[in-house]
């Protein structure tokens, strides 16, 4: 398929059961680009962005991230995903490993790296998320916003193409967003290509290139920041971001 | 003689236990040979087994779990009586060591595959789906990031089980093994006397407190902060 996109996803639908969740959504993302996807619970932009990378099998639709046909059987998913990082709101560390550990696991067994350069490039991307002195501990030893960087670096370690990102700061109390959005600010300088879902209005106010309002399995609207947060055309929006800005 | 006199005349009578301490010795080796079989294949075949059911293959895990609730709620006596005594019937005379060693082995196994699989569904589907999406395998998530944590969590009730099952080798006696009570008990029987039983009781004691106190070394080694 030719595409000129680094994630380029058309008529995705999903069924769990009798429940239709994805309801024919397209999803072009450019390179170096960061888009916000918000919506209320249960429109379906977890499953999304898990479609993106198969955690969910989609019931119908295509696929293509980085060239990579996701969907053909015949595609190697393991190294596709090494590919896209994935960012959990709960985190997710391995708690038998150190930081150093869960940084290093992939890189050694999917990346094939020895263990000598994987430390060293596990080291560097603990680095880039600030916690350099922390990689000998474990993840009960670290605060929420440390953990929740550190399975940021477990990701860029493997020097992804695209990062998935859901709901990143949800499960932090909020004296610990900052840190997290700070290096999610870093990521987007250094020029990767980033989905967010997440409700940080702040944050794809100043850093987002595009938000896309989900509801009920499809994309409502998208556009610019301001235009979605201060114009938004359809009624729906306007009704969740005016919920939203209440809060 | 003094009561107390008498009970150490008949239960720890010196010159009877030093007679029948070779018995007692070469019993003592005959459970520890035992016990080491059993152990080492009843968990390694539980721990096949539960991996075998992490696959998710439907009619596998049908036969799988028909076997493991047999063995479960079959008496082990029952099972060892019936493969000494019904198998020749159908072809193959284990022994009483061979019948003793399999039942319990079977047993162990049962139990131990419910064990690691409760361990192995108790990680947090996160956990699967972080190494997932980092490019690992299903198999490279299963053995390094879900089994490690999964082990952690069964030792408490493995080792539990473990020695359990592996005491009832006192069982290969009605099947003729030679194991430590049945020494103590005919020995019993020749000498009238209870001591080599004492003795028996004692050989327990020193072979399974260290396995015990090892299991308990063990737990604390392996629990990590959360
Ligand atoms: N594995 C699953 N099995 C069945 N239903 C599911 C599954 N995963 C999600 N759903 C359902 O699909 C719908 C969309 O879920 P999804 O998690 O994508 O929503 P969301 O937009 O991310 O919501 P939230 O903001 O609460 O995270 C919900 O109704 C949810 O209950
Ligand atoms: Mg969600």
């Amino acid at each position: 398929m030719v595409t000129n996109h680094i994630v380029d996803a058309r008529a995705i639908h999903k069924h769990f059961g009798t429940l239709h969740v994805l309801k024919g959504v397209d999803l072009k993302v450019d390179e170096r680009e960061l888009v916000f996807i918000i919506g209320p619970s249960g429109s379906g932009k977890s499953t999304l962005l898990r479609c993106l990378n198969r955690l969910e099998e989609p019931s119908s639709g295509s696929i293509v991230v980085d060239g990579i046909d996701m969907l053909d059987a015949k595609t190697d998913i393991n190294h596709a995903r090494r590919r896209i990082g994935m960012v959990f709101q709960s985190f997710n560390l391995y708690p038998h490993m150190t930081a150093l550990g869960n940084v290093t696991l992939a890189l050694r067994k999917v990346a094939g790296k020895g263990r000598a350069e994987a430390e060293a490039l596990g080291r560097a991307a603990l680095e880039r998320v600030g916690l350099a002195e922390r990689a000998d501990h474990t993840p009960g030893q670290l605060s929420g916003g440390q953990q929740q960087r550190v399975a940021i670096a477990r990701s860029i370690a493997l020097e992804p193409r695209v990062m998935l990102f859901d709901e990143p700061t949800s499960a932090l109390d909020p004296e610990l967003v900052g840190s997290v959005l700070e290096v999610m600010r870093g990521l987007r300088e250094s020029g990767m290509t980033m989905i967010v879902v997440s409700h940080e209005m702040g944050f794809a106010r100043n850093a987002a290139d595009r938000v896309v309002f989900m509801d009920d399995g499809l994309i409502v609207e998208q556009g610019p920041p301001a235009a979605i947060f201060e114009n938004p055309t359809q009624e729906r929006t306007r009704a969740f971001i005016g919920q939203i800005q209440r809060h | 003689m003094s009561g107390w006199d008498k009970f150490v005349e008949t239960f720890f009578n010196a010159k009877v236990m030093v007679k029948y301490l070779p018995d007692i010795l070469s019993g003592v080796v005959v459970t520890i040979e035992l016990a080491l079989l059993i152990v080492v294949t009843g968990l390694g075949a539980g721990l096949a087994l539960a991996l075998l059911r992490s696959l998710a293959i439907r009619p596998l895990n049908w036969l799988i779990v028909f076997t493991v609730d047999l063995f479960r709620s079959l008496p082990p006596l029952v099972i060892i009586v019936l493969m000494y005594f019904g198998l020749p019937y159908a072809g193959p005379a284990p022994s009483g060591f061979v019948s003793t060693w399999l039942s319990l082995a079977f047993v162990l196994m049962a139990f131990s595959e419910e064990i690691f699989w409760a361990g192995i569904t108790s990680i947090p589907k996160g956990q699967w789906e972080a190494a997932r999406s980092t490019g690992l395998s299903f198999g490279q998530t299963l053995f390094n990031v879900v089994l490690p944590q999964a082990f952690r969590l069964t030792i408490p009730p493995l080792t539990n089980r473990t020695i359990a099952i592996t005491k009832g080798t006192a069982l290969g006696t009605v099947v003729a093994v030679t194991e430590i009570l049945g020494q103590a008990s005919s020995a019993m029987s020749n000498s009238y006397n209870p001591s080599p039983l004492m003795m028996g009781a004692a050989a327990y004691v020193v072979l399974f407190l260290p396995v015990v106190v090892a299991a308990r070394w063990i737990e604390t080694r392996f629990a990590w902060k959360r």
